[in-house]
């Protein structure tokens, strides 16, 4: 086998292999440099799999040599790829972004621990993305949860103590759901693999085993996805983390548990089963819809910025979640593409987020006081990142909204369209409540002191800035490969 | 047999259910373990139970039960452990700080 086989195996094995070498490096300024290496190797090594998966089509890889049904099969196609890529280059850029800051937040004895954390973080991520074996997903999962938990907790705030034990819980309940979702189906079918339960699951459809099984699945999956009302870990373990580890997780953690619930969903069950045998389409539809709205309404009136944010996390997997429900394929689209551009404009506003903490030290809407004039760039970037929450063009997130409102027309759903842009004005008035403090409140006496945030922080910021513009307008990049994954994937159902 | 187990885990998951309910920290980490015990049975059962034999496939043997329930077991069992683990060392971090073993923290 050449180097190019093993590629799949590359964005879990290189942070899981940096990881402890972190450890060992002890000093936070080493173990940063061995982080952001790993990330951007893992990175590098995503991009040339979406390519190859792009151009010749899904590529499977038996771990440790052992065939497809028995063994643990890396399955990557376009869907796979396309997370792997959100993953690791979110993470490249944070981990880039976060030696500043974390050197800030965390006691300089932890920064190793944190990185290695982190890594184990992103390992996992990587791991629910390539892996085509059930079993495989829940171990991922749980690498991921474990680590994310740690990092959490390692929050400046004592809150971040009970956020992180709190998510725990709720985590460990959900991975718990998700073990016995997966017992179910093999005890039905006597295989993990993704590809074999397709084949296999439709014979045995009828029998309540398998029923029961979609259920403890898809709640299990929407407790980790903070699925409306599942999601009350979310906002707490958001606000208090360290503002590096908020960026990430808000930007890659829910991505990967709404991938999963489509593996699960679409692969595995098959659209028939799940939104026809099962209520799947009703309940997402109205979760969806309820996330979307009330977790925008209660944004509005948090005064912690970071929560803000949390809540309006909650809201955008409303979004996603509707896309789903919609089952056709613009709606599916329109979820995979606002995977993408959520992405891409929370890791932004979090990030803004950090620099505010890096410089003011607390993300209170009255510290915005005067941002505006004495953070120039980092504001800006937060107003960019806030314009492509809305949805307005000529940003990111104006894409995603478009394909989701299209979608709900191509079924004739005027009110969900309706309640769409709803929620888009609702975004519209918590993200003025930030510009409206940074640019126009009268700023307080000690503001004047403050200086723009280094260019390290920076230009991590802007890149992800530039993304949400050049995606804005370059759409037949995301929202072509969108579309392929879903046919692929529709497709590839039996 | 099968009975009897199916019994068994759901009177384990139920006083797992019962402690998870609490609103303080101890109870809540012997839920969490009793609940991770009801679905190691769970999916121990989850390959048919067979008495008196060993999991080798292929040889002489003609009954033997599932090996691949008992490799997923072993795997929760090791996850389960890492998450308790952690799960105590966080109470007894958020008892010190905060003087309380209420799960909420600093909350009423």
């Amino acid at each position: 086998m050449g180097f190019v086989d093993h590629l799949p195996v590359l964005p879990v094995l290189v942070p899981l292999l940096a990881a402890p070498l972190c450890v060992l490096l002890e000093s936070g300024s080493r173990a940063w440099w061995a982080a952001v290496f790993a990330a951007w190797l893992s990175l590098a090594a995503a991009s040339a799999l979406l390519w190859q998966v792009s151009n010749s089509g899904a590529v499977s890889y038996a771990l440790g040599g052992w065939a497809a049904p028995w063994g643990i099969e890396y399955r990557v196609d376009l869907l796979a790829g396309y997370v792997l890529l959100i993953v690791a280059s979110i993470a490249a850029l944070v981990l880039s972004y976060a030696r500043l800051s974390v050197a800030q937040e965390i006691p300089c004895e932890r920064a190793a621990q944190f990185y290695a954390a982190f890594l184990l973080v992103l390992a996992g991520f990587s791991g629910i993305a390539v892996t085509g074996d059930a079993f495989n997903l829940f171990v991922f999962l749980e690498i991921s949860s474990l680590a994310s938990y740690t990092l959490i907790s390692m929050g400046k705030d004592r809150r971040a103590l009970s956020a992180s034990f709190q998510y725990l819980i709720m985590g460990s309940i959900g991975a718990t759901f998700i073990l016995i979702g997966v017992g179910f189906l093999y005890m039905m079918t006597g295989t993990l693999n993704m590809q074999d339960l397709a084949a296999r699951l439709p014979a045995v459809f009828e029998t309540r085993t398998v029923r029961a099984g979609f259920a403890f699945l898809t709640v299990g999956i929407g407790l980790k996805l903070a699925l409306f009302p599942l999601h009350l870990w979310l906002p707490n373990a958001y606000a208090y983390a360290p503002s590096t580890v908020s960026a990430f997780l808000s930007a890659t953690a829910t991505k990967v548990a709404v991938y999963a619930l489509l593996r699960f969903l679409i692969v595995v069950f098959g659209v028939e089963f799940s939104f026809e045998e099962m209520p799947a389409d009703v309940l997402f539809l109205v979760l969806g819809l309820a996330g979307m709205l009330s977790a925008s309404l209660v944004a509005v009136f948090q005064d912690n910025v970071k929560r803000m944010l949390a809540y309006s996390s909650v809201a955008q997997v409303g979004y996603m979640v509707l896309g789903i429900s919609l089952a056709s394929a613009t709606g599916l689209t329109s979820a995979v593409l606002h995977l993408f551009n959520h992405a891409l404009m929370k890791g932004a506003l979090f990030l803004a987020l950090g620099a505010v903490v890096y410089r003011v030290g607390a993300v209170q809407i009255r510290d915005f006081a005067g941002l505006g004039r004495r953070m120039p760039w980092t504001m800006a970037a937060f107003v960019i990142g806030g314009l492509s929450l809305v949805g307005v063009p000529p940003t990111a997130g104006f894409v995603s909204k478009w394909y989701l409102v299209l979608a709900t027309l191509e079924k004739g759903w005027w009110p969900v369209a309706g309640l769409v842009l709803l929620g888009s004005v609702i975004a519209l008035v918590y993200v003025w409540r930030v510009v409206e403090a940074a640019y126009f409140a009268q700023p307080r006496a000690d503001v004047t002191a403050l200086r723009e945030a280094p260019p390290s922080l920076l230009v991590p910021i802007w890149i992800l800035v530039g993304a949400n513009l050049y995606f804005g307008l370059r759409t037949d990049l995301t929202a072509g490969i969108a579309r392929r994954a879903v046919s692929t994937l529709i497709g590839g159902a039996p | 047999m099968e009975t009897l187990v199916s019994i068994l885990v759901g009177i384990t998951t139920a006083g797992a259910i019962y402690l998870l309910l609490r609103a303080r920290t101890f109870p809540l980490v012997l839920g969490i373990t009793l609940l991770g015990y009801a679905v190691n049975v769970f999916l121990f059962a989850s390959g048919g139970l067979t008495l008196g034999s060993a999991p080798l496939v292929g040889g002489t043997i003609e009954r033997f039960p599932d090996p691949l329930p008992q490799a997923l077991v072993l795997t929760a069992i090791v996850i389960g452990f890492g998450m308790t683990a952690f799960l105590i060392v966080l109470a007894l971090r958020a008892l010190r700080e905060f003087g309380t073993d209420r799960v909420d923290g600093d909350g009423p």
